[in-house]
């Protein structure tokens, strides 16, 4: 291996790392240099993404690629493994892609108290957490990532956040410290009882030795650490209130990359470490994941927020990406993997414009909103084309993750529950109705009709530059996503068969 | 052996240092007290050295130049104080400055 | 061009995106580019099915032998049910899944063939036709687009080669059925109409989804439509299974074309514009479901068993819709909404006609029914355009002379529509009739007549109260310009003939020659012809019209009835709340689902979920301020407060010593380090 092929992925976990040391050295005052070194470092990650993608073997995207491994804590034989397959792939780039783009529509958009500062180099630090829990190939480096993450979150959502801000970020921080806790548990127990080693491919070997029992105990402690993170339920409620207070940024990123930190570590260690107890386990998880899917909707008409309903579709969305991971096929999870890039699309979108919309008119209350169509054209359409997509119309990106996530649970791995599956695809398929429901809903109340009394005067700016720069990318990727599937499910699909390999699927 | 010689040498110097420390009120004299007082241990330092010879002799002028460049570098912070001291009370007298009173 | 029908589709989705980024700065606002685009779609549809017929006509001259003249008729009347044309299938790669690819491409036969150049003639005159009515239009740029989009994921639902891909063109004009409805959303009303057409069809995609599923794994692993009309036929597959799956797509078709029991949403679609109801609601997006059951029949079929005759659940669901819509037409004052439940009577011909295992009439009565149904909601539109209203008994009548060229050609529309010899409505309503009775389904032949009878009596109720009597608007009505009767003349003219393609009496069966499946196809019947039951359909149509006709031109019979009588009345009461379904979807189901039972899912979350959370929260917080003050406080801090008094004290002393200056502090260090030295000395 030569040259860049073994930094790549290294530079790309640590280029926004040393962007936000850059970041520190500028002062405070010169705002311009601020937001230019923080784009020029994400921008930089991004060309590093997307030079990972050109050189991507997509002939062999069952293993793993551009793989570094150096010893790191030798005490402990946690190793610095980094390395990707055509699953990390795409959450991979996404991440780095939406990163880029908060930052770009940051440029004008700092919530309160500004100091674009300090909220640019918790941007950078945490794609650095995200982008490492993604090319963590050792569950040591997994775990200091998926950490990593936390506290940029909590102070982003605890400075700049709504008035409940405090409530919503200890909420968020204390749920994820307390499922991470489970987590690492679990980790220790792979680590005393599968072998001495912490790298996630020698576990696939090694782990299949250990008492059945006890996998299953592990697997529900590896369970609390990502359904939190997912989250599913009843492990969701720190979602609508983190979301709700959180600043526009700061919801895109958690709806867009952090809910699929956990999925992805049910993709990328429970299953394929443990296989035997994902199938004892997988029908419990299908039923979290089914009842998340009509809770979620329903929860959704109940809101009388914009920013909490879209939270609220954010827990159904991710009950399709579960039900299609509790299937254990490969039509479930690739519909997964499609259904968390998908989902960190069209939700991030959501977000975006929902920020704006309160950017303008300093209230997301569905009862004062109306005309949204009326007074910003754009925005207007805008909003109707993601909930279009976020509904799973298809052609659009979130049908992919949605049909054959209900098309995989008719007909689920060996050795699951047949009848209890069909049960739960038609609760999903029903499930789609309510998605319907809420979405249109929503957009018929915020952008339909004609603006309510106190807003008819004000002059509402439609779409404006950084935004177009932002959100184009965005909704070309949904429309194109979904209109070629192919595009993604030919970079997931291999990976998928070897993250089964174990089912003997 | 010049070793006694260079001791009191040394012991005069740092008394002296002391002294400047502890009685000036000018901050400039007290840094440079301070300077003597470091500069005392340097002669002992390689004073020991050179009595001991062989590896103790370079471990011995290491440290000496460890001690020189933090010298350098306290001056440096202690300049930037005094100067700031002078910014903000147009005075150098450490006297005045009684801000950890309890 | 057989090969290449991707092309057809291609055109108007390229005019969307044309339209919707440069459309408002062309002279025409867009609607040329619509214009143009759908003409070259119809023009290629147009030679696509020329060629199939070709192919048709090819294959049967090979079986015959090939030695007689190629004549158009010699082909006609040769023996059709040997040769086997096979469909043209061209396919890429979509996606793959499990290494197992999924194909996406373009299916052509005859079916496909017959509905590409419906809906691109349909959508062409429509086109044509809202250049005139739409002038002026608030979104007159966004409505052309939608038209081009909506013609785009129409030719592609009918162009599928696979059960997937067939999905996304049948949300995709879900989609613009939507925007269309509501076109004019400003008004609630619109909104509100627009918002429950999707959801009811999205109620029904349930079904379709879930059946889709079912059939992908019963016929292995595949959603190629002609591999599973041949697994289905093969016997390869369970009956369980193509019951189950037939059931769930009929739920899928029962949504998408308005029967019974999901039809409310269709005549509250009406809110959109009148061209939308034309082509959307009337010719071509509503026969998607009757489209589905003609392309999959095999699955109905087998799953069905609709050979065994009696009862099957489509017939009867058709059976039942063709009657309880046509009741409900006679209330309804709004023009459109009167033929909005026409439409849905005549969709419940058509799937009770594929039910009883009518294929060819089923699909033949589409064929005819879209041209008639056009030019009738055209026709509609040309006099609400004249009137600025669509309420028949308060703001029209007697626009027969002042309308000649909309009158004339609605009242050809009506006949069509009424079944009237020789008409294009009489051939195919008469050969489903013909089928149902032929195939063991003498209830639903009963079924269609009654249907008849009452179809004629509500179209001569409608003529009246729009064209005859004294007008009762505002205004003087004039005659719409050319490019609105144009169009309708066209359909009229396509009324009056369409027939005869299918003139079964006069020897001429081209429509099932070249439209009917000879491949993967189940042996459906080709019943002759009977004198008698034409005879009879039409003096019962004839019978409606004179029933309709004495009762509102002569005043004839029991008017007044309902004010009289108590059962009529509640009748007419239970027909004006349109049988309360509507009451039972948007009152009790969906206003539970969005009030009280989102409430309370909301208040388990705020309160049972987080509450256990938020008590978490509270309890350690709890926990931890009872372990301050009991023990911290009381036992651990009893001994640190003495020591604590103790400390204090010293703590003033040696505050006094703290002065602030760097130098005493500097003092007491080497004090103290010099005392510590000298004990160090002194000791050791």
């Amino acid at each position: 291996m030569d040259g860049f092929d073994s930094w790549a992925l290294t530079l790309a976990v640590f280029l926004p790392l040393a962007g936000a040391a850059v970041l520190l050295l500028v002062p405070r005052r010169d705002e311009t240099s601020i937001k230019t070194v923080a784009l020029l470092t994400t921008a930089a990650t991004f060309a590093v993404g997307v030079w990972i993608l050109v050189n991507f073997d997509y002939g062999a995207t069952d293993e793993l690629q551009f793989v570094v491994d150096r010893s790191w804590i030798e005490v402990i034989n946690s190793r610095y493994i980094v390395g990707i397959d055509g699953i990390s792939l795409p959450l991979l780039v996404l991440s780095m892609f939406v990163s880029m783009l908060c930052v770009i529509y940051s440029w004008n958009h700092f919530p309160e108290p500004h100091n674009p500062k300090a909220f640019l180099a918790l941007l950078l630090i945490l794609e650095t957490g995200m982008n490492g829990t993604f090319v963590a190939q050792d569950l040591i480096l997994f775990f200091v990532f998926f950490e990593v993450v936390l506290l940029p979150m909590y102070f982003m959502i605890g400075v700049w956040g709504g008035p409940n801000r405090q409530y919503a970020a200890i909420k968020f921080f204390l749920f994820t410290l307390f499922g991470s806790a489970l987590m690492i548990l679990g980790f220790l127990a792979l680590f005393f009882l599968g072998g001495q080693t912490f790298s996630i491919v020698e576990l696939q070997d090694t782990a299949q030795g250990i008492a059945r029992n006890t996998q299953l105990l592990i697997f529900a402690g590896l369970f609390m650490g990502f359904a939190i993170k997912v989250p599913m339920f009843p492990f969701h409620t720190w979602l609508p209130d983190a979301h709700t207070e959180a600043p526009t940024v700061g919801s895109v990123i958690l709806a867009a990359i952090l809910l699929k930190l956990g999925t992805y570590g049910f993709v990328r260690i429970a299953i394929p470490i443990l296989p035997e107890a994902a199938v004892e386990w997988a029908p419990w998880i299908g039923l979290l994941a089914v009842i998340g899917i009509i809770y979620g909707a329903l929860g959704c008409l109940a809101q009388r927020d914009m920013k909490r309903l879209i939270a609220f579709s954010s827990i159904a969305h991710m009950g399709y990406v579960m039900l299609g991971i509790a299937t254990l096929t490969d039509f479930g999870l690739n519909a997964a993997v499609f259904g968390m890039v998908a989902h960190g699309l069209i939700t991030g979108m959501l977000f975006f414009v929902a920020g704006s919309v309160k950017d303008r008119l300093h209230t997301l209350e569905l009862s004062r909103l109306g005309g949204l169509l009326v007074q910003a054209p754009r925005m207007g359409w805008i909003l109707g084309f993601c909930a279009m997509a976020s509904l799973g119309l298809p052609g659009l990106a979130g049908f992919w993750g949605e049909f054959p996530a209900i098309l995989a649970a008719y007909n689920p791995a060996d050795g699951l529950p047949e009848e209890v599956f069909r049960a739960y695809m038609v609760v999903a398929a029903i499930g789609t109705v309510f998605a319907a429901g809420y979405l249109l809903w929503m957009l018929q109340r915020a952008a339909f009709g004609t603006p309510k009394d106190e807003f008819a005067d004000q002059a509402v700016p439609d779409v404006n530059g950084p935004e177009w720069i932002a959100w184009s990318p965005l909704l070309v990727l949904i429309l194109v996503l979904g209109v070629y599937p192919h595009l993604l499910f030919r970079v997931t699909d291999g990976a998928v068969g070897v993250a089964l390999r174990a089912l003997g699927g | 052996m010049l070793l006694n010689q260079f001791l009191i040498l040394a012991a005069v110097l740092f008394c002296i240092g002391v002294y400047g420390v502890l009685a000036r009120r000018n901050g400039v004299l007290v840094l440079m007290s301070i300077e003597l007082i470091l500069n005392a241990v340097i002669i002992n330092l390689i004073a020991f050295g050179a009595m001991l010879g062989g590896e103790s002799a370079v471990v011995a002028s290491v440290f000496a130049l460890f001690v020189i460049a933090v010298a350098a570098a306290e001056v440096g912070v202690g300049l930037a104080i005094v100067l700031m001291l002078y910014r903000n009370r147009q005075s150098i007298d450490v006297s005045d400055v009684d801000l950890m009173r309890g | 061009m057989l090969e290449q029908v991707w092309v057809i589709p291609l055109v108007p989705a390229i005019s969307f995106f044309l339209i919707l980024f440069v459309g408002k700065h062309l002279p025409r606002k867009g609607a040329e580019i619509g214009v143009v685009a759908v003409g070259a779609s119809l023009v290629l549809s147009l030679v696509t099915a020329a060629q199939w017929i070709h192919r048709t006509n090819e294959a049967r001259d090979a079986v015959d032998g090939g030695g007689h003249a190629a004549g158009f008729l010699g082909a006609v009347l040769a023996g059709a049910e040997y040769a086997v044309v096979e469909p043209v299938v061209r396919t890429v790669t979509w996606w793959q899944s499990g290494g197992e690819v999924i194909e996406a491409g373009t299916l052509l036969d005859g079916l496909s063939a017959m509905m590409i150049v419906v809906v691109t003639l349909v959508s062409f005159l429509v086109h044509l036709y809202s250049v005139s009515y739409m002038e002026g239009d608030r979104r007159f740029t966004h409505f052309f687009a939608a038209l081009s989009l909506f013609t785009a994921s129409m030719l592609l639902l009918v162009l599928s080669n696979n059960l997937l891909q067939l999905l996304v063109g049948w949300e995709l004009v879900g989609l613009c059925s939507f925007m269309l409805i509501g076109h004019w959303w400003e008004e609630k009303p619109n909104s509100d109409a627009a918002l429950k057409a999707f959801l009811t069809t999205r109620t029904g995609d349930i079904g379709l989804l879930v059946g889709i599923a079912v059939i992908f794994f019963g016929a292995g692993r595949t959603f190629d439509i002609l591999e599973i009309n041949q697994a289905a036929l093969g016997g390869g597959v369970s009956d369980l299974v193509l019951l189950v799956a037939a059931s769930c797509l009929l739920l899928g078709v029962i949504g998408k074309s308005g029967q019974f029991p999901l039809h409310t949403w269709l005549p509250d679609a009406m809110a959109g514009p009148t061209p939308v109801s034309a082509l959307i609601h009337a010719a071509t997006m509503v026969v998607a479901g009757v489209f589905l059951v003609a392309r999959l029949y095999p699955v109905f079929w087998e799953g069905f068993d609709i050979a065994a005759g009696g009862l099957n659940p489509m017939a009867l669901v058709g059976g039942i819709t063709v009657v309880i819509a046509a009741v409900l037409a006679f209330v309804q004052n709004d023009i459109k909404k009167v033929l909005a439940y026409s439409t849905i009577s005549q969709l419940g011909y058509m799937v009770m006609g594929l039910g009883v295992g009518a294929w060819v009439a089923a699909v033949f009565h589409l064929f005819t029914h879209a041209f008639f149904k056009a030019l009738l909601f055209l026709g509609s539109g040309s006099v609400s355009h004249a009137v600025h209203s669509f309420d028949m008994k308060s703001d029209m009548g007697g626009l027969r002379e002042h309308m000649p060229h909309t009158y004339r050609t609605f009242l050809i529309g009506s006949l069509a529509l009424a079944g009237i010899f020789p008409l294009a409505g009489f051939w195919s309503k008469d050969e489903i009739l013909l089928g149902a009775g032929a195939n063991g389904y003498e209830a639903f032949m009963v079924v269609g007549l009654i249907g008849g009878a009452l179809t004629a009596a509500y179209m001569t109720r409608c003529v009246y109260l729009t064209f005859f009597g004294e007008y009762r608007g505002h205004g003087h009505p004039h005659e719409s310009p050319a490019l609105i009767t144009g169009p309708l003349w066209v359909l009229a003219g396509l009324a009056v003939v369409a027939g005869f393609l299918n003139a079964v009496p006069f020897g001429i069966h081209l429509f099932t020659d070249w439209v009917e499946p000879t491949f993967a196809f189940p042996p459906v019947a080709h019943p002759e012809f009977s004198v008698p039951l034409a005879v009879v359909a039409t003096l019962l149509a004839l019978a409606g019209i004179g029933a309709g006709a004495g009762y509102y031109f002569r005043n004839l019979g029991p008017h007044g009835l309902t004010e009289r009588n108590v059962w009529a009345r509640r009748g007419h009461t239970l027909l004006w709340n349109r049988y309360y379904l509507d009451h039972l979807y948007t009152g009790v189901i969906v206003g539970s689902i969005k009030g009280p039972v989102a409430r309370a899912a909301n208040w388990v979350n705020q309160r049972v979920i987080d509450g256990v959370v938020n008590a978490a929260g509270v309890g350690s917080r709890q926990a931890g301020q009872w372990v301050y003050d009991k023990i911290d406080q009381r036992v651990v801090d009893g001994i640190v407060n003495g020591s604590a008094t103790g400390a204090g004290e010293t703590g003033g002393f040696l505050r006094r010593m703290q002065t602030g200056r760097v130098q005493n502090y500097g003092a007491l260090l080497f004090g103290a380090t010099a005392v510590l030295g000298l004990t160090l000395v002194i000791l050791i």
